[in-house]
């Protein structure tokens, strides 16, 4: 039923080495990632949301829509998300296409979610040899953890042999994180000077991965926060050395949005989605109690849908999105 | 969309200012928009909630007489309680009388511990302290390396034990270790965690414990959104932290997260991270935030600075000859120097409500240099001439340009220009807005807003 990791990624003609079996989901003692959200909710925010959901729909009045909206502004989706699909379920409400009845009220506000959820949904690109994925994001989100685990799955579950660039020159320590990772996972890594450049690292690890016939590059980029318009011009100067040195590439670039994130989130999507295209969004820290319904305004606005979530500080802590699942969250229901 | 708040206001409340009160319905319609705005800063939709009630009070039956409109008025009125909720008692760090300081970190994960540790080293240091740091995040990769490389930049010593030891050991040892050494302060850093994992919450109670810090800062991220006060309560729960951390203010987030934090827990803001290098550090400014929040710039103190420029006569006459097209070039001499004993115009023009809406004149690159030669200009008029413009033509223009070091060619422009600028100021005078377009042409230089492309 959830998205698969079958489901959200595209590897061409590469058969999987091995036997996928990673629908953990079903296994009785590992919940999906959304559950153990609810899970690990603190007392005081479960004491909020259960007053949301239990009075949501028990009568439908002025009163339900208000907190509808209040859900959903709590869930990060801004007001300007909120408004449209409460207004529109309020019309199919008016209008009779849906019972004034809480239940069924209810499912279709998460089908309206989920909907907007999957937008312009599509898997993750890794067709071409060696495929190349680009991670992008403000300093903080994610990026370095999520490519230890995207490496990881890689290698474990496809046994695809993985690459990683360590063209985060700038952070202090960057490349030894990214090493750590590495090891962990069981990637190559290539990596330079602290103050190198970038371009130049990623141009050396799309060489190497030639060389050695690697099945995925993934370039780990520094930081950056949407505004500093020089670090901004220099990811998209790395973007062009990449495609430069192997035309086509990169087959995918990824944006890590922190769940915590509010409505900044949506300049963070679009300034970097300027600086260099982005084919989707990587929702991280979901193990929090944050529901990142920023994400919503990205997929409307900007065409830019989430395609994997982060939960999780370790190796296996990374699934496929699904829209379905994440509507459900937003409004924490099961 | 709500940059434009101000104007928003002002048209919501245009016509209260026949009536000279503000009723309750204008009041309804103005904390609709202003709850808008809060929540597009996230600000906790909680917090949005008691504070619209608290503002709205205020407003009710407020005098909309004075020299500002009701619009601004209702902005004022809600900048001075968001500054007010911003700040309060006024708390710095506290300094141990004799003996170490000692100073805990904490925070999620990726709000930026390290660098603020960093930073608050560097700016100790500064005040002459001698500082150590203690490294405590034993769970994030290469976390240690990070904070011993800049902690040298910071020119701090660094106590660490790698990353198997115990981090509230490693905290105990490095207290006991800065001690020794006879350091002004220890500063403590410590993983990232959330909230709600209460293994790692326990443990930063225990190190709070062991260490008995004089200040636990919480390190709050301004992109944060409705999370953050759930996040600070558990935080105040484990670690009772006294102050916060505001990072990453250097982007544009709003940062209502930092209102949210101070409204609900009450500790106050004490630094802000404003950027890529260790200086980019500063003491938190409550009036600047206000501002920020509501997406319009430094509106108090722009207000304040004009009322304490502008006589109230003054601007009454200044009003009655804008509407009626009488603002000769001698008051707008003498307009352009208060406007300049304020400040650089580039700053005036980021505090004035509604520039900010007005994304052309946000980018308007002001030429000091270009007003200096307005105000040559001006002088080498004779008063005739600066009373009445149309005046001036042929060898009067030679004369002045002549007297100025211009060119004929600069006289004519501001002519012209001054012309234009007096139909658009009787517009504004009667209470509609300018076209953003006209005023772009009249201010002439406008820099495109960059788009970025491939
Ligand atoms: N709880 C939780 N923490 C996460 C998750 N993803 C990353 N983190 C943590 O967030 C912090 C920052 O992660 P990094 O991977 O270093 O982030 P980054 O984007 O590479 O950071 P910079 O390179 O410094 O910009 C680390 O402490 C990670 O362990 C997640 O899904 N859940
Ligand atoms: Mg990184």
């Amino acid at each position: 039923m959830s998205t698969s990791w079958n489901d959200i990624l595209d590897l061409g003609d590469r058969a999987p080495r091995e036997v996928p079996q990673v629908e953990e989901e079903d296994s009785p003692k590992k919940l999906g990632a959304f559950s153990r959200l609810r899970e690990s909710l603190s007392k005081s925010r479960r004491a909020l949301t259960e007053e949301i959901s239990s009075s949501l729909f028990d009568r439908i009045d002025d009163e339900t829509w208000e907190r509808l909206e209040e859900a959903l502004i709590y869930a990060d989706a801004g007001a300007t998300t909120t408004a449209s699909v409460v207004e529109k379920l309020e019309h199919e409400v008016d209008a009779g296409q849906v019972p004034a009845d809480g239940e069924a009220i209810k499912a279709r506000l998460i089908e309206i979610l989920a909907e907007i959820a999957s937008t312009n949904r599509a898997p993750i690109n890794l067709s071409a040899e060696p495929a190349v994925l680009l991670m992008t994001g403000v300093n903080g989100t994610g990026k370095t953890t999520t490519i230890g685990k995207i490496a990881w799955h890689l290698q474990k579950e496809f046994g695809l042999s993985v690459l990683l660039g360590a063209a985060d020159t700038y952070r202090a320590a960057a490349a030894e994180q990214l090493t750590t990772w590495a090891e962990r996972s069981g990637a190559g890594i290539v990596r330079s000077n602290e103050g190198a450049d970038p371009g130049s690292v990623a141009f050396d690890t799309i060489n190497a991965a030639k060389a050695r016939g690697s099945d995925v590059v993934i370039i780990d980029t520094a930081g950056r926060l949407h505004t500093q318009s020089n670090l901004m011009d220099e990811l998209g100067k790395v973007r062009r050395v990449i495609e430069k040195q192997l035309p086509g590439a990169p087959h995918e670039t990824l944006i890590s949005i922190d769940a915590t994130t509010g409505q900044n989130g949506l300049r963070q999507a679009k300034a970097f989605a300027e600086a260099t295209p982005l084919d989707g969004v990587v929702l991280t820290k979901l193990d929090g109690t944050a529901k990142g319904g920023i994400t919503l305004a990205i997929a409307t606005e900007l065409g830019i849908p989430v395609k994997l979530i982060g939960a999780g500080e370790k190796l296996e802590d990374l699934r496929p999105f699904d829209p379905d699942d994440f509507a459900h969250a937003l409004l924490d229901e099961g | 969309m709500f940059d434009q708040l101000s104007e928003r206001l002002q048209s919501t409340l245009s016509d209260v200012r026949k009536r000279g009160k503000l009723t309750e319905d204008d009041v309804d319609k103005a904390m609709r928009e202003i709850r808008l705005a809060l929540l597009e800063a996230d600000v906790n939709f909680k917090v949005v909630k008691s504070f619209t009630t608290k503002v709205k009070e205020r407003c009710l039956g407020a005098d909309v007489l004075g020299s500002l409109n009701p619009g601004q008025q209702v902005v004022k009125i809600v900048n001075e309680e968001l500054t007010e909720l911003m700040g309060g008692a006024g708390r710095d760090l506290v300094f141990s009388q004799k003996g170490i300081t000692v100073i805990l970190m904490a925070g999620l994960q990726g709000s930026g511990k390290t660098t603020a540790t960093a930073k608050l080293a560097m700016l100790l240091k500064k005040e002459g302290r001698n500082v150590a740091l203690a490294a405590c995040d034993v769970y994030r990769p290469a976390a240690i390396k990070q904070l011993e490389t800049v902690g040298k930049r910071a020119g701090a010593v660094v106590y660490q034990q790698g990353a198997d030891a115990d981090p509230v050991e490693i905290a105990a040892w490095a207290l006991d270790k800065a001690k020794e050494e006879g350091r002004d302060v220890l500063i403590i850093d410590t993983a990232g965690r959330l909230h709600v994992d209460a293994d790692l919450m326990d443990e930063l109670a225990r190190i709070r414990k062991r260490t008995r810090p004089h200040n636990v800062l919480l390190v709050v991220d301004a992109m944060t959104g409705q999370d953050a006060v759930g996040v600070a309560e558990s935080f105040s729960e484990a670690a009772e932290f006294d102050g916060v951390i505001i990072s990453k203010l250097d982007g544009d987030a709003r940062g209502g997260a930092a209102l949210s934090v101070k409204a609900v827990t009450g500790k106050p803001i004490l630094f802000a991270s404003t950027g890529e290098k260790l200086e980019d550090f500063d003491r938190f400014h409550p009036d600047r935030m206000a501002g920020r929040i509501l997406g319009m710039g430094d509106v108090l103190s722009l207000i304040e600075k004009a009322e304490a420029q502008v006589s109230e006569d003054e601007a009454e006459e200044l009003q009655r000859k804008m509407a009626n097209e009488q603002f000769t070039l001698e008051d707008f001499l003498k307009q352009m120097r208060q406007v300049r004993k304020m400040g650089p115009i580039g700053n005036l023009m980021g505090m004035m409500p509604g520039m900010g809406a007005m994304k052309q004149l946000k980018d308007v690159d002001v030429d000091e240099g270009e007003l200096d030669r307005v105000e040559a200009i001006i002088l080498s008029m004779t008063p005739e001439e600066r009373a009445f413009p149309e005046l001036i033509k042929g060898s009067r223009r030679r004369r002045i340009a002549e007297g100025s070091g211009t060119k004929i060619q600069q006289v004519n422009n501001l002519v012209k220009q001054f012309d234009q600028m007096r139909r658009l100021m009787k517009q504004m005078a009667t209470g509609n807005m300018p076209d953003p377009q006209q005023l772009a042409r009249m201010t002439g230089k406008v820099q495109r807003p960059k788009v970025r492309r491939r």
